[in-house]
């Protein structure tokens, strides 16, 4: 298994590690049975523009690498914007994953949306997430695709 | 960067040996099954390459069939027994948990077809004991299949004795022995076996050839058909290049055997003892009836891969069970069998040394893996929720 440069620029050298006490919403997705776990943390402005954004993750290289990206991709972005991030915008930005790592991508998009959820909860904004029925991973329960190959 | 390898379960790197008798070799071009001068030029290459090998395990020549590696012989060895005592109305085999997937993956094929299969499990420690094999065994019984040194975390099983309860009960043995020849002491006789699997590049032998053991008596239907080479039980032309530069390279671990073990044993119990004083670190595998070669640790609240990944950056080659490195969401089967959970499982690491490893790149990983450990846990929220709940 070959990863892109971009990859291992991200899994070497990510960008926004660490953690913010004070943030406006916080999504954590995954489960650590599974080999990863992805924890986002978001410092959101009155007019809803993402001024920081911090990540920490549990995984493997593509895990740590499409955390980066994706923190690198909403910073800046107003929250709506954060949400319309697709795992393939991720996996475009990085030049590739291989086929088996796929799923890493699929978890930093709902680590994403988690993050937004959580702020829109905090704030006490009732918004729809898309995508997120509250069974999907986004809300923990990952449980069910542990063990089955992909 | 000075390349520090320390994956010598996977590969070993060629002997001198080997290579020259690889590269004499590829000059005769005869083929051994003629009848003219350049044919017998390479059938007494051939013979004198089976005698070698025979006499590094003890056995007779006769008992020796070249075979393109260690997964050939285990499916040559598992599928051919259990078609043979099919026939007798036999259709169990034992197994244990932790075989290589060579072995289990065979089993999986053969339990579709009708065969039972019973996989024994092992100790936290990575071991299977005979009176284990002792009570599965039924009139039924097909065929035991335990591996002699266990890839992943070096157990040793007691193989002479599982023989021994074996021959007792009139039941066939096999034993995966891919990861002890060339390593640890092995006497086919001693050790009570009838088939007994092997693989060229574990020992600084070239890659793409193997052997199995056949015990004089014991008729396996064979796996690959067609000319009458290897006395008509293994068709195909020999990869007599291989086949001279795996018994070069045997002959010679076995001659130094015990001088690389002098060497490589406390080098491993370094890395282990400097490894394990990690907080929140384990040793996979007991330190009793271990492989010299072997280190195998689990880290607590980090992933394997980005492990090896970082440790390939700074000059290390290693291996992880993770299930990140298998391409599977599930660690190693080995890992699980020793009873870790999938979240400790996830952060292995295997260092397998040779006779080549020195003491400069033992320190050199032991002063490296720590910070990778740190940084890694200060970015993980598994290793953040273990801090949590220590406190």
């Amino acid at each position: 298994m070959i990863y892109s440069e971009k990859v291992m620029d991200h899994f070497q050298n990510p960008r926004n590690v660490g953690k913010i006490d004070d943030a406006d919403g916080v999504g954590e997705v995954g489960n650590a049975k599974c080999g990863d776990i992805m924890k986002i943390y978001l410092k959101v402005d009155d007019n809803g523009i993402i001024t920081d954004v911090k990540f920490n993750t549990y995984g493997c290289a593509s895990a740590i690498a499409t955390s980066s990206m994706a923190t690198e991709l909403i910073k800046g972005k107003s929250v709506e914007e954060a949400l319309t991030l697709s795992n393939k915008a991720v996996v475009e930005a990085l030049d590739g994953l291989p086929p088996v790592k796929i799923h890493c991508s699929v978890l930093a998009e709902e680590a994403v949306r988690a993050a937004v959820a959580d702020y829109y909860k905090r704030k006490g904004i009732d918004k729809e997430i898309p995508g997120c029925t509250g069974d999907c991973s986004c809300c923990h329960l990952h449980d069910e695709h542990c063990g089955e190959e992909e | 960067m000075k390349r520090i390898y320390m994956d010598n379960a996977a590969t070993t790197e060629m002997s001198a040996a080997a290579i020259n008798a690889v590269t004499e070799a590829w000059k005769v071009y005869g083929n051994p099954s003629s009848l003219h001068g350049a044919g017998r030029e390479a059938f007494f290459m051939l013979d004198k390459a089976r005698e070698d090998v025979a006499k590094a395990l003890g056995a007779d020549k006769n008992e020796i069939y070249f075979t393109s590696g260690g997964s050939e012989s285990d499916n040559w060895a598992i599928i051919g027994a259990a078609k043979a005592m099919a026939l007798k109305g036999k259709k169990e085999i034992i197994s244990t948990a932790i075989e290589h997937h060579a072995v289990l993956h065979t089993l999986n094929v053969l339990e579709k077809e009708g065969f039972k299969i019973i996989l024994l499990p092992v100790s936290t420690e990575g071991y299977v004991t005979p009176k284990q094999v002792e009570e599965a065994i039924t009139e039924n019984t097909a065929l035991v299949t335990v591996m002699m040194a266990n890839n992943e975390i070096g157990t040793i099983q007691p193989i002479a004795e599982i023989g021994e309860v074996c021959r007792k009960n009139g039941v066939l043995f096999h034993t995966d022995a891919v990861q002890a020849v060339g390593h640890i002491p092995v006497d086919v006789k001693a050790l009570n076996v009838d088939m007994l699997s092997l693989s060229g590049h574990k020992f600084h032998g070239p890659k793409g050839v193997g052997a199995l053991y056949l015990r004089k008596g014991v008729r396996l239907p064979n796996l690959i058909n067609g000319g009458a080479q290897e006395s008509g039980r293994r068709a195909g032309t020999e990869n007599l290049a291989g086949i001279c530069g795996m018994a070069a390279a045997l002959k010679e671990s076995v001659e130094n055997m015990e001088a690389n073990n002098a060497k490589i044993i406390p080098l491993r119990d370094k890395l282990i003892n400097g490894l394990t004083a990690v907080e929140r670190t384990r040793l996979n595998g007991g330190r009793e009836n271990r492989v010299p070669n072997n280190v195998s640790v689990c880290f607590e609240g980090i992933e394997g891969e980005s492990l090896l990944l970082w440790l390939d950056a700074k000059g290390i080659c290693a291996s992880s069970g993770s299930a990140c490195t298998s391409g599977s969401l599930d660690p190693s089967h080995v890992l699980l069998a020793i009873g870790l959970i999938h979240e400790i499982a996830h952060g292995s690491l295997r260092l397998s040394l040779s006779e080549h490893t020195t003491e400069e790149e033992v320190d050199y990983v032991l002063e490296t893996v720590p910070g990778i450990v740190k940084y890694l846990r200060e970015m993980s929220p598994v290793w953040e929720k273990i801090v949590k709940e220590e406190k």
